[in-house]
């Protein structure tokens, strides 16, 4: 039998010992780290860099018009659908890989991580979207010398901008999919839902029905900030953006933060 | 109901330094956790005993913040876990080792967790070596590692940070009888030099060894806790004999209630100097008489969880 009866300790009791918070930027670091450590992470954002140098020099030989603008949709194009798979993938390994268990329990309070997610997410998209258009800088450059043709500037700053923060809004997308439905394949499913199926569906419902052709810019969010990519939004356009954007990501983000603050974490 | 039920952590002397009071969880109609209150003390082994879902992961998770509670409270030294400014360095914590992106390394989880703390790199190497977990382990993906190997890795993630208090859940799972010894080994140094260590499991064997302190839960209620000398001594004695029934039947004449277990061996409430009176008055000569320990212990954990077993106990119901 073993005798522990009245352990003399040894040693005095220790007590806790932590004493600074953690700094968010800390935080942010830790998650940026995360992004890219996984493979599919990884080869996500590396897909991304491999795929819009493609996306450059297909259009150097195949576009017969060559101009800044041919060269920025065609990178912009596959990168309007990474982003927002960066950002869900952002939120939705937590639980899908379960590590929200380890996660929470390093950082115990929700909202701080998914603050430091959204920035790291944002980080992300920042640089990526930087890195397109240097790409397609880069390849209107080289194109236009090979071909001999001039070399076309063809975006203003202003719809520079734009386009920054139409592929912003859909990297939200996706990170709002992410907070509300915590399942990788579940938000990404929703994603192309919302990017694929909803604009064919709007949009033959405003074919059909007048009533939809007056109100779809403002419940249309896929539409309304499709338009950003062109220059010359108007007035109204960003109304219908601010809208539809309340609609579609704002109260959707707002119900997914606040069910994932209270939701338990397995 | 329970006559081994017993409250732990009045002890003045032994710091409270994980205090559960009133602590319960209901999800629907169903009562996960139920009125749980116990305490771990620092400086000693406390093991959360259970059969499975009897509400000890639930309690566990509780504790650190990840499932909200319906009512009640779980403190760490009077605090609640979300309010200590870098848990991390405070309570290790190891609830489900197979909770690791597959596609992480060893390597790269132990120095997110180390990043996160804000602890040198060089201390993922020694928590690396700690757990014996080699370099060419420590560069695979978790995907690849076997349950016990993750256990190490979760270990690691625990004791990374140096914490005052450890929280495990279930950490022998997988380990090979080396590995659960080492496992013992580690729990024990690390009692014995201050801290406090709260582990779960549903194997008594693995618990009775190391714990100083027991926590029994069964459907979500603590059916008994204390000191394992007081539970043991509570378990009351063992008796070998050829005339198992006629050593019954003597007890209740006497007045003592006794059971005859699945091996035909003999136990009851009262103490080993009543029992040997008395089978000596009967005439009956014993082959076995001691305290019930280890494997009356096993009988307790047993009858007091028997409401909550999916299997129904052989043994019971043996003496008529």
């Amino acid at each position: 039998m073993t005798t522990t009866m009245e352990r003399t300790s040894a040693a005095p009791a220790r007590t806790l010992r932590s004493t600074e918070q953690i700094p968010t930027s800390r935080i942010i670091g830790v998650e940026l780290q995360k992004m890219f450590d996984t493979r599919s992470g990884f080869w996500l954002l590396v897909g991304g860099a491999i795929v819009s140098v493609i996306a450059t020099i297909i259009t150097a030989f195949a576009d017969p018009h060559l101009s800044y603008g041919a060269f920025a949709a065609a990178i912009g194009a596959p990168l309007s659908i990474i982003l927002p798979m960066t950002g869900i993938l952002a939120v939705t390994s937590e639980w899908s890989q379960r590590t929200g268990l380890t996660t929470f329990t390093m950082v115990p309070h929700r909202g701080r991580v998914i603050a430091a997610k959204l920035a790291a997410t944002m980080l992300v998209g920042l640089a990526s979207i930087a890195i397109a258009f240097s790409v397609g800088a880069l390849g209107n450059v080289i194109g236009s010398a090979v071909t001999g043709h001039h070399t076309v500037w063809d975006i203003s700053i202003g719809n520079a901008l734009t386009i920054f923060l139409a592929d912003g809004l859909g990297m939200l997308m996706g990170f709002m999919l992410g907070v509300l439905i915590r399942s990788s394949s579940g938000a990404i499913v929703a994603y192309f839902v919302y990017a694929l199926v909803l604009p064919a569906a709007f949009g033959a419902l405003a074919a059909f029905q007048a009533w939809f052709r007056h109100a779809q810019g403002w419940v249309d969010f896929h539409d309304a900030s499709t338009r950003l990519y062109d220059s010359g939004m108007g007035g109204s356009d960003w109304a219908h953006l601010a809208v539809a954007g309340l609609i579609w990501l704002v109260i959707p983000l707002a119900i997914g933060l606040f069910t994932l603050s209270r939701s338990e974490v397995k | 109901m329970f006559p081994l039920m017993r409250r732990a952590g009045v002890r003045g002397e032994d710091q409270a330094m994980i205090s559960i009071e009133n602590l319960s969880k209901t999800y629907g109609g169903f009562k996960a956790v139920d009125d749980v209150t116990f305490a771990a003390r620092a400086g000693r082994v406390t093991g959360f005993l259970g059969p499975n879902g009897a509400g000890k992961s639930t309690t566990m998770r509780i504790m650190v913040g990840l499932t909200p509670p319906t009512s009640g409270t779980a403190l760490i030294d009077g605090r609640p876990f979300a309010e200590l400014p870098n848990p991390g360095l405070d309570v290790g914590v190891l609830l489900d080792a197979s909770a690791q992106h597959a596609g992480r390394t060893g390597r790269e989880i132990l120095a997110l967790a180390a990043r996160t703390m804000g602890l040198p790199r060089m201390r993922v190497d020694e928590m690396l070596h700690r757990v014996s977990l080699s370099d060419s382990e420590a560069e695979r993906r978790v995907k690849n590692y076997s349950l016990g190997m993750r256990q190490r890795l979760g270990i690691a993630a625990a004791l990374i940070g140096d914490p005052a208090v450890l929280i495990l859940d279930e950490p022998a799972n997988g380990l090979d009888p080396a590995g659960i010894r080492w496992m013992r080994d580690l729990l024990r140094e690390y009692a014995d030099q201050g801290g406090t260590v709260l582990l779960s499991s549903h194997l008594l064997h693995e618990i009775e060894v190391v714990a100083d302190d027991l926590v029994v839960i069964g459907n979500g209620r603590i059916v008994a806790s204390g000191t394992k000398e007081d539970l043991l001594a509570a378990a009351g004695t063992f008796i070998r004999t050829r005339d198992a029934a006629g050593l019954t039947r003597a007890l209740s004449a006497a007045g003592i209630s006794s059971s005859v277990t699945s091996e035909g061996a003999v136990r009851t409430d009262a103490d080993p100097e009543q029992v040997g009176v008395i089978a000596l008055e009967a005439r009956i000569a014993l082959t076995e008489l001691r305290a019930a320990d280890g494997a009356g212990l096993e009988e307790m954990f047993l009858e007091l969880t028997a409401e909550s077993q999916r299997d129904p106990i052989s043994s019971e119901g043996a003496a008529a």
